[in-house]
């Protein structure tokens, strides 16, 4: 039997960054022993909660915005192929270079091959997800490429050699304390009277990356929206980061995951207006930028498109799971989450964190590589109620949990009480056989091996002296 | 097989059954409505940029920059024109840099929002012109603010560059606060013309 090439794949392992060094109780235990890290994270979100849910409720017309988000998504998901090949055309027509990767390794010889035929050596990079996902930084590094990330917060975490732990805020761990001492140990030519004034530190990037903006003359960027109707992409950003590495370069490549490619030019209606209130709190973000092929005399004058697969198609192939790949990169769902803002970021291993990214990430690299994520919540459903194209994050939670692998002896232990609650006479016999346990010694502690993993977090129950059945009979 | 023909072929392969396809549902506020051009600055000085009315544009931007001298697109109206400007006649990264300041026209704005949008129409230049200067002064007509988003989608033309600007620079990196000022315009002027 041949196999069929067409069949999606999940992302490969060894390179990128979908996959953690351990499963997520381990990491979670280390995060929560940083009383420093859970302080600044609550902070921070309490204050995004606060700022986001003020802008919302300016709006009249959000759950409209949000059910038209939701439903233009699924269309997408749909039409995929006519979408993209029709993205693919019009980005052509308008001077554009469109390739396809397969995965992050093809992705990251395509964009290292593009900047090498440049002749350059350095690229200025935007925040990107869809490059952080493929591990571009390390590939471009192994390449003699240095890729300066120019968002502060990336900045923060590139100098401070340390991980993103946010979709929209990757230093989120980090308060202005420490990312002073970041800049002043960091940042060659700062001023040593740095204060940790936030006005303070973000002059300090403007000054340090000035001369680097109009001196590189390759950028890499990500899209947050790929119009298929016309060939515009869009950038959605706030310091101006973005539009200096789109606009100053001669070269333009864009890293773009083929979810994120939206029907019509109209549609952008929709998704400018839930994006920046779900996202930063705000009715609108500083700059957005749209571009479509390139524009004589005016920014980059060559234009490179990079699709990217990396196993998207196989969260595409699971009819509940495929609508993870709705999420527009808000980061809502990790701002409201209970379990998220007391673990931070790290502790999801992947650079997709939070109530997304433990439905994304697992679908990604296949359930077997994140098999703990699907655990890493308490189903609250506060996600879904955030989520501003309403992915229903828990009931994606609950079938991914029904795919990750099970211990044998949870199956048998689950496979004896399926038939003895079939039976009612053994069932009836098992809620004494319970008492007379809990007589032996064992009430409120753990159950013994193998089942003791059930009983590490839980108190077990206690059994009652009478059983409904025994006092409905001697009534 | 090629990459392309790969990744579609995966595509077609992943939904391969057939799904239902939802009709969207439009039933949000699509306009048009009516134009609160104080709203429109009640939002822009929220986001820290400053309003002002005018009918004499070289006026304002004396009282704005005083001595300096600002860049100016090639296609800006003559009256509008200040004593101190030079035209972008393909002015070099530096040239534009050392300005103090930039004065364009814009697309269309949105109340709502406090947003304007430039569509590097002639008025407008290119993009860069509004970027590296540390000062943006940008000069509104009246019959060009929106109400919404979705008003400004419908008026302005995908082939063109875009930039929305909704305040100065400014950056949430930091506690998720905002605060202005990294890497575009500090300061961002928006004057709203009133024709004499």
């Amino acid at each position: 039997m041949s196999t069929f090439l067409g069949m999606p794949v999940h992302a490969p392992r060894g390179v990128g960054h979908l996959r953690g060094d351990e499963p997520f109780p381990a990491a979670a235990r280390t995060a929560l022993a940083n009383p420093q890290l859970r302080s600044n994270l609550r902070h921070a979100t309490t204050t995004i909660r606060g700022k986001s849910g003020r802008v919302i409720a300016e709006l009249p017309d959000w759950q409209e915005l949000r059910s038209a988000g939701s439903a233009l998504k699924t269309y997408t998901m749909a039409n995929m192929p006519r979408l993209l090949e029709q993205l693919e055309e019009k980005v052509t027509a308008a001077g554009g270079v469109v390739h396809w990767a397969a995965d992050a390794e093809e992705a990251n010889r395509i964009v290292t091959g593009l900047i090498q035929e440049t002749g350059e050596r350095r690229a200025i990079k935007i925040k990107s997800m869809a490059t952080q996902e493929i591990g571009l930084n390390e590939a471009l590094e192994e390449a003699g490429i240095e890729a300066v990330e120019t968002d502060l917060a990336e900045l923060i975490v590139q100098l401070g050699r340390d991980k993103p732990s946010h979709i929209l805020v990757p230093a989120i761990h980090r308060n202005r304390a420490e990312i002073r001492e970041i800049f002043l140990r960091e940042m060659p030519g700062v001023d040593p009277a740095l204060t940790d004034d936030p006005a303070e530190l973000a002059g300090a990037a403007r000054r340090y990356l000035r001369e680097t903006f109009l001196s590189t003359k390759v950028a890499v960027s990500g899209a947050n929206f790929g119009v298929a109707e016309t060939g515009t992409l869009a950038v959605v950003e706030s310091e101006g980061n973005g539009r200096m590495c789109l606009t100053l370069p001669e070269t333009l490549i864009t890293v773009m995951g083929i979810e994120k490619v939206v029907p019509a030019w109209q549609d952008l209606e929709v998704f400018l207006q839930l994006l920046p209130r779900a996202s930063t709190g705000e009715r609108m973000n500083p700059y957005t930028s749209m571009w479509t092929g390139v524009t004589p005399g005016d920014g980059p004058q060559n234009f490179h498109l990079v699709l990217l697969d990396n196993g998207r198609t196989a969260v595409l192939a699971d009819e509940v799971g495929r609508a993870a790949l709705h999420c527009i990169r808000c980061s809502a769902c990790l701002n409201v989450c209970p379990v998220y803002e007391r673990t931070g970021g790290h502790a999801y291993g992947s650079v997709y964190p939070g109530p997304i990214g433990a439905v994304l990430s697992p679908q990604l690299t296949g359930i077997a590589d994140n098999a703990s994520l699907p655990y890493a919540s308490s189903l609250c459903g506060a996600c879904f109620d955030a989520c501003p194209v309403k992915i229903d994050i828990p009931s994606i939670l609950v079938h991914l949990r029904n795919q990750a692998p099970h211990p044998r002896t949870e199956k048998a232990a689950m496979a004896a009480a399926a038939y003895t609650m079939d039976r009612p006479r053994l069932y009836q016999r098992a809620q004494r056989a319970a008492k007379l346990a809990e007589l032996l010694g064992r009430k409120g502690r753990a159950l013994p091996p193998p089942l003791n993993g059930w009983s590490a977090s839980r108190d077990l129950p206690e059994v009652p002296d009478e059983s409904f059945r025994d006092w409905w009979r001697g009534r | 097989m090629s990459s392309r023909e790969l990744v579609l072929g995966r595509i077609r392969q992943a939904l391969a059954s057939p799904s239902a396809v939802p009709v969207i549902p439009r039933d949000y506020r699509r306009g048009p409505h009516p134009v609160d051009l104080d709203l429109l600055v009640e939002r822009l000085v929220d986001y820290q940029a400053v309003v002002h009315r005018s009918s004499d544009i070289p006026g304002t931007v004396r009282e704005i920059i005083g001595d300096g001298w600002v860049v100016v697109p090639p296609g800006l109206p003559v009256e509008w024109q200040p004593a101190r400007a030079r035209i972008d006649d393909g002015l070099s990264p530096a040239e534009i840099a050392a300005a103090d300041g930039v004065l364009t026209a814009a697309a269309v704005a949105v109340a709502e929002t406090g947003t304007i949008v430039l569509d590097a129409s002639p008025d407008q230049g290119r993009r860069i012109l509004s970027l590296l200067p540390d000062r943006h002064i940008c000069v509104l007509r009246p019959e060009q603010v929106v109400a919404s988003v979705p008003e400004a989608v419908a008026r302005l033309d995908p082939g063109r560059p875009l930039t929305w600007i909704s305040g100065p620079s400014a950056t949430s990196d930091i506690e998720l606060n905002r605060v202005e000022g990294v890497h575009g315009p500090r300061n961002l002027h928006v004057v709203l013309w009133e024709a004499a």
